[in-house]
Formats: C-alpha cells, sequence, structure tokens
C-alpha cells in the first residue's frame, strides 16, 4: 500500500466518489462529485471503475507527496498546471509518480473541479456505500472531512501496465439548460422571463452544498416561504433576496424556498466548472430535450472505457504548450480547459 | 365500488425526480396520501424509480431518465396516486424524552413569554401533544413533526442561528421538530432529546420514519446526562411502544 502526502492544500478539496443514494427520505445528503464527468474520466485513465473514489481538487492548488511505493495518477475535469519534480503531468494521461516524488497542482485556470485519480482508487472505509465526503454529517472515508495538510490518503501500488489516454468530446459553451418548475408557478411569467433573460455570475461564497448567483432580483408573487419539499441537485431556489441559489451535492435534502427551475442532469457537471465571477444565462428546454440530453450523458458514460488509447508517441506539454500561447485544435480533446476558449482580451489567470 | 381521490399535481424536479404535489400547504390529509403513496411504491416498485423522499405535502420521486420516462412515470403516479388508500400498515409508536428550558433549551422562557405561557403550560402543551413524522429531511435525522398544539405556533427566529445543538427540540410556525446533527436553525429551541434519530454505526442507523407516531415525555437534567452517554454508546434511548 502507498500513500499520497497532503502537504498544502485549497479548500474544498476532498475524496469524492458518485455520492451515497438511497437514504435522502432520512436527510442523508448524496454528496459525490460536483463534475461526475471529470470524475469519470480520470478513473477510467486511471484503470479503475468509472465512479471509484477519486480525490476532487478544488479552484485552488494543491501539493501531494507519494510515499511507501509507486502510484500511478490520471487528472481530469478543469485545467491547472501540474507537475511532479521538473515536468509537466499532462491532463487525461495516466503517468507514474514514484515513492518520494511530489505532485504539484496549480489553481484552476478555466473551470472549479479537477479530480486526480489513482490507480486501484483511494483507500478507505465506505460508509452507506461511499467514500464521499459530507463534512456536516460527518461522513467520508479516509477523512470525514475536507483535505489538510498533513492527512495521508492510503491508495493502491500502482501495477505494471501500460499508461493510457481519453479523448473526450468538447463540452457545449452555451447557456445551462433547466427545465422550469417545480415551482415556476410562484413566480410570474414576467420574473420567469428575466431568470431566463438575465445574466448571472456565481459567487465566491458558494461551496458544494450551493451556488449563489449574482444578477437581476427575482421577485416572488406570494413571497418565499413554502412549505417544505424535496431537492435534487441542480435545484435553483429563489431565497428573499431574490438572488437564486443552485443546489449541489451537499445539499440538505428538502428546503423551504420556492424553486424556479432545475438544472438538467446533462449540464449539472459542466455548470459546476464555471468558475466564480464569469457570466452565463440559462436557456428553457422541453422535458423530452433533457431526457434526451441525459441518456446521451449516459451512454458518453457508458462509453468511456471505449475511449482508453495509448498516450500519444510525443510527450504532449500542455503547459508549455499553453505557454507558448500555440494551443489550439491539436491539443483541444486532451484538455477540458481547452474546450471553452479564453477571453482573448487580458490576462489568462482567474 | 370505492370512489377515487383528487389527482396530485405531477411537478418536474429537473430530469430525474417528479414532485407529487397533494397540497400547497401543510395539510394532515396530504401528508397521510404522500405517505400512503410512498408505502405503495415500496410495496410494487416501479422499474426505474430509484428512491423516494416523503415531505409534509408532496412526494419527491427520483428515477432514472434511461429506464423510465417522464410522461410514463408521470402517468402511473397519477393513478397510483388516486387509488384509496390502504390503511393496513399500522404505525410504529415511540416515546422520546426531553429535557425542557435552561441549557438544553435556551429560547424556553422567551418562546412562553411571546406566547403568553407560563413555561410550564408551554411544557405541558409541548409534551401533551401526539405527534406523527411527518417527513424527515434538510440534514441526517431531523425529524418534523405534526400534530403541533396550534397554540404554541410562533413565527420563526428573524435570524437564523448558524449552529444549534445536537438533538434539539424546536418549534418554528406551525411545526415542531428533532434535529439529530448539529446545525443552523431559525427555530425556537425548547429543548433537547438524547435519542440520536442517526447514528451511524447502530442498527438502525436511521430510528424514526415517516408516518411514526411519536409522543414526549420531560426528563430532568441530570436523567438526560445518563440517557445521552448511555445514546453516545449506541443505546437507543427512545421507547417503542407495543401496537
Amino acid at each position: 500500500m502507498s500513500k499520497l502526502v497532503v502537504n498544502t492544500v485549497g479548500p474544498a478539496t476532498s475524496v469524492q466518489d458518485a455520492g451515497r443514494y438511497g437514504a435522502q427520505r432520512y436527510g442523508l445528503t448524496p454528496s459525490g462529485a460536483m463534475d461526475l464527468l471529470g470524475l469519470a474520466a480520470a478513473n477510467c485513465v486511471a484503470g479503475n471503475p468509472v465512479f471509484s473514489a477519486a480525490i476532487e481538487i478544488g479552484p485552488l492548488g494543491a501539493s501531494l507527496t507519494v510515499r511507501d511505493g509507486t502510484v500511478r495518477i490520471a487528472l481530469a475535469g478543469a485545467r491547472r498546471s501540474a507537475t511532479a519534480g521538473d515536468h509537466a503531468i499532462a491532463m487525461y494521461q495516466s503517468v507514474i509518480l514514484a515513492e518520494g516524488e511530489t505532485l504539484t497542482l496549480g489553481a484552476a485556470r478555466d473551470g472549479a473541479f479537477s479530480y486526480l485519480a489513482i490507480e486501484g482508487g483511494v483507500q478507505g472505509e465506505p460508509m452507506f456505500g461511499s467514500l464521499a465526503v459530507n463534512t456536516r454529517a460527518g461522513l467520508g472515508s479516509p477523512y470525514p472531512r475536507a483535505l489538510q495538510s498533513g492527512d495521508e490518503i492510503p491508495v493502491a501500488t500502482a501495477s505494471v501496465s501500460a499508461e493510457r489516454a481519453i479523448v473526450i468530446p468538447a463540452r457545449s459553451e452555451g447557456p445551462v439548460r433547466v427545465v422550469l418548475g417545480p415551482q415556476d408557478d410562484e413566480f410570474s411569467s414576467e420574473a420567469v422571463q428575466l431568470f431566463l433573460d438575465g445574466e448571472w455570475k456565481i459567487s465566491g461564497t458558494s461551496d458544494r452544498m450551493g451556488y449563489r448567483l449574482e444578477g437581476p432580483a427575482i421577485r416572488h408573487l406570494y413571497g418565499h416561504n413554502i412549505v417544505s419539499d424535496g431537492t435534487v441537485n441542480g435545484s435553483i431556489q429563489v431565497p428573499g433576496s431574490g438572488q437564486p441559489i443552485v443546489l449541489m451535492p451537499d445539499r440538505g435534502t428538502s428546503g423551504g424556498y420556492p424553486k424556479i427551475a432545475t438544472v438538467i442532469g446533462a449540464d449539472l457537471g459542466r455548470f459546476a466548472q464555471i468558475p466564480a465571477g464569469r457570466g452565463f444565462r440559462f436557456k428553457a428546454v422541453s422535458m423530452a430535450e433533457a431526457q434526451t440530453e441525459a441518456r446521451a450523458m449516459a451512454e458518453l458514460m457508458r462509453s468511456l472505457p471505449g475511449r482508453l488509447r495509448e498516450p500519444t508517441g510525443f510527450d504532449l506539454d500542455i503547459e508549455a504548450l499553453q505557454n507558448a500561447n500555440v494551443a489550439g485544435a491539436a491539443v483541444n480533446a486532451f484538455d477540458a480547459g481547452t474546450w471553452q476558449p479564453e477571453n482573448s482580451s487580458g490576462g489568462h489567470q482567474p | 365500488m370505492a370512489a377515487t381521490l383528487s389527482p396530485p399535481r405531477i411537478l418536474p424536479s429537473g430530469d430525474a425526480a417528479i414532485t407529487v404535489e397533494f397540497s400547497r400547504n401543510i395539510d394532515d390529509e396530504a401528508n397521510r396520501r404522500v405517505l400512503a403513496l410512498d408505502r405503495l411504491l415500496a410495496s410494487a416498485p416501479i422499474e426505474g424509480v430509484t428512491e423516494t423522499v416523503p415531505t409534509y405535502r408532496s412526494l419527491l420521486v427520483h428515477y432514472d431518465p434511461v429506464r423510465i420516462d417522464f410522461e410514463t412515470l408521470g402517468a402511473k403516479l397519477t393513478a397510483l396516486a388516486q387509488q384509496p388508500s390502504n390503511q393496513g400498515a399500522a404505525a410504529r409508536r415511540w416515546r422520546i424524552p426531553v429535557t425542557y428550558g435552561g441549557e438544553h433549551g435556551i429560547d424556553l422562557e422567551d418562546t412562553a413569554k411571546a406566547l403568553n405561557l407560563s413555561t410550564d403550560t408551554l411544557i405541558a402543551r409541548h409534551v401533551g401533544a401526539a405527534y406523527r413524522v411527518a417527513m424527515i429531511g434538510f440534514t441526517p435525522g431531523w425529524s418534523y413533526l405534526s400534530g403541533l398544539d396550534p397554540t404554541l405556533e410562533l413565527s420563526r427566529r428573524q435570524s437564523p442561528r448558524p449552529l444549534t445543538p445536537p438533538g434539539t427540540i424546536s418549534v418554528g410556525g406551525v411545526q415542531t421538530g428533532i434535529q439529530c446533527i448539529a446545525g443552523p436553525s431559525g427555530w425556537h429551541l425548547l429543548g433537547r432529546t438524547p435519542v440520536r434519530t442517526y447514528q451511524f454505526r447502530r442498527d438502525p442507523v436511521f430510528l424514526l420514519e415517516p408516518g411514526d407516531e411519536v409522543t414526549l415525555y420531560a426528563i430532568d437534567a441530570k436523567e438526560f446526562a445518563e440517557c445521552d452517554r448511555a445514546a453516545e454508546r449506541g443505546e437507543i434511548v427512545a421507547e417503542l411502544m407495543a401496537s
């Protein structure tokens, strides 16, 4: 057994898998990865079942050192710099880190969460079938909380096998799609239109429980208190301030604010990756379209193992390419961050 | 021939959940229909339904849109919800100890003043009611009880407290409830119970089910401390009544 020792880590970095479902009727929050496709891609490249527990790296950086053996890792999700010693680590490609090597991850450059999967998965004691951290309920393993300096994460020792890479299709850059309801009738049609027409930004006070939005104030017809009812990942509730909150995997299982709409399942991961402060819009779609997209996303998840391939022959150094400002179509497929071109004006650091 | 019941509203909660709404208000009859539909789905599962979450007035039905679509499931739920409910399932009845006031219920006196009652009368009326677990939600084990004496209704605090103790028994609006783990709350804190409605390493992990009946009884701070230690060791300390 090897381990990863946390040297430094930013907030909102924790062990996550697909979460724990089946006990929401008892108030048990599901938790789980903010971007399931990122989790699945990282695991797939590392040689794991797609929803194995991995380390969800928050918007800031982290540094981890390998102890007691070698480990094979793979990174996916939000683009960020990654180095081990003096060599750059490509995302969406597996690599072995030797005993004593330190993996240094920069801040997310375009997105919020990256996934660090380790071959064999994070080792821990499942709680309700999941290692996912839920700080408030004291659940998660090996630590029932966000990672801190000094933590030691037990991981499997790398096997002898070939390295792998994956290419996954580009994500849409369009508006975040929603299905209206369940309580859109608590708002006037003008308020619903304002919600759909408005430009929104994710507040810096957001977390894994909910993303707070900043934009036009959405007024209720009958006040902001409803009798508490059930919530889902992506529920968009509107509290008294008129500034919506999109509920994320650490949400309460019930809530007492009217929910104007729900982010469709296929767009949840993409929504979770929108960096704080960047403008975006919503778009209402039909249930038929939302469910077609849900099935397409499920098919994409299922297709991941079939998309694995040998790493390209050359030493693909995305950061070097980025820094040389030649990053274009050539590296798109390997790096989620390059799917959304950065604003051409000004610097590209958040 | 039994008359069918009024149809619920079938509301989309995204593409993987349906809110089956029986009422917009806290309504005993609606809650009974929620729990009846929940029991029906447990006894005769619909392919593709992954879990259900009963609340005061609606049943949230999570499903996998790969296995069943909104229209099909909505039609099935509408039909099921209109079946006259089978009252066969006898509710379990629990007796749960509560220590009122003092450090365990820091709002007891203010709440009594606001309601124009003595603290003794407030406690007597709070202990005296027959409650039913209407829903469990928000955080693990947080059990919302219906059946609060209407003279104890009091709107929530202006500003919620960021952290209230585990086991808190509180009132807010027409509701009362048992909070299990520490967390934020805008309700008025009357007391605490040593009973853990949720405890990870205990069997059962979750003590109460939606639909269970609950009565409360008062204990003093010393008894609370004893029960609390026993509960910490994994004892249930609530009493399950023979039904």
